[in-house]
């Protein structure tokens, strides 16, 4: 019991700016699915489920429009995939870890990867319940910010049009992010160039898989170019 | 949609999300590494993603009718602005959202 309670005391703090980043956004993405016709057990349920910011914006337009399994789960998974990259690299730091390794897969979102991928965990301070207690609080952060927004949507009195942007603006951002990593913008292109091209041909209706097998024949096709311009780790 | 295709899209996107976040564990080991391409397409996909999606937040804008896309243009250059010029995704979020609001409440 106390090793655990000293967990949570070490990871607390580690978590703070995630707690504000989340918090705004988990309630922005309350308000959002609420502003649409969801009731609030929606952004509730769909960010304890799936837990992934991204993904739950877009799951939001996909439950908007007409269903689609196919291209819901080839999104998801392509909006995903970087998570693949994060279980790689902790590979090795979860291991011994118990059963408690089953929740630290389940919720390894970014800003979870992040924190536990480069935290300098006290030496008195359990690995396990540190990574756990992080993430738990992460979680928790989430699911009571989307939680709150989706019942605070049906209070609020003012005019909520055009609110849907904030996912637009959040995509935008983290687009910007990714830009400003790169030295070369070679895939960042692809995204934008197949997208839009796939958008005029095809139409807002079914332009998404056709996107998504030019983006993968594009990057597959430029793989080499890419990994020069980042440099092989 | 009905209640139960609802259920199937949200349980798919958890699916898909725990596939990305279990394979790892099920599948490599340190000592059986990840096949090469694969551990590209993770570092390659997400700015390709992220452009598609900035994208698919507007694949319902009209450029020929109705307002012609500009307040969502200004929308996006004012939050990317915003980002060069203060770095914080939460101001650059919000301001953002703020000024679509405004414009397509009061000016179209």
């Amino acid at each position: 019991m106390l090793m655990i309670k000293k967990a949570f005391a070490a990871a607390f703090p580690k978590t703070l700016p995630i707690l504000a980043g989340f918090s705004f956004l988990g309630f922005s993405y309350g308000v959002y699915m609420n502003v649409s016709g969801f009731s609030f057990v929606y952004p509730m349920l769909m960010s304890l489920t799936i837990f992934g910011g991204s993904l739950e914006f877009v799951a939001a337009a996909m439950l908007l429009g007409s269903f689609a399994p196919l291209q819901t789960f080839l999104m998801a998974l392509l909006i995903q995939a970087r998570h693949l990259f994060y279980g790689i690299a902790m590979l090795d730091r979860y291991k011994g870890t118990g059963l408690k390794k089953l929740y630290l897969i389940f919720g390894m979102c970014d800003e979870s990867f992040s924190i536990n991928y480069t935290a300098d965990i006290p030496a008195d301070t359990d690995r396990g319940w540190f990574m756990f207690a992080v993430m738990l609080l992460n979680h928790f952060y989430w699911v009571a910010g989307a939680t709150l927004g989706g019942i605070a949507g049906s209070l609020i009195t003012f005019n909520t049009e055009g609110l849907e942007f904030v996912m637009t603006a959040m995509f935008t951002v983290i687009f910007l992010e990714q830009w400003l990593k790169e030295k070369k913008h070679y895939t960042a292109l692809v995204g934008v160039l197949s997208s839009a091209a796939c958008l005029l041909i095809f139409g807002s209706e079914s332009f998404m898989i056709p996107t998504m097998v030019c983006i993968l024949c594009f990057i597959t096709l430029l793989r080499k170019p890419v990994e020069r311009s980042v440099g092989r780790k | 949609m009905t209640l139960l295709q609802r259920v199937i899209t949200i349980g798919l996107c958890a699916a898909a999300t725990m596939l990305t976040r279990f394979l790892p564990f099920l599948v490599f080991s340190s000592k059986k590494p990840l096949p090469k391409y694969i551990g590209y397409l993770g570092q390659a996909l997400p700015a390709a993603i992220f452009g598609m999606l900035v994208v698919y937040c507007l694949k319902d804008v009209d450029i020929l009718g109705g307002s012609h896309g500009i307040p969502e243009l200004i929308g996006i250059a004012l939050t990317a602005v915003l980002h060069l010029w203060k770095r914080n995704m939460l101001i650059s979020i919000a301001g953002g959202t703020v000024a679509y609001m405004l414009l397509v409440q009061f000016v179209f």
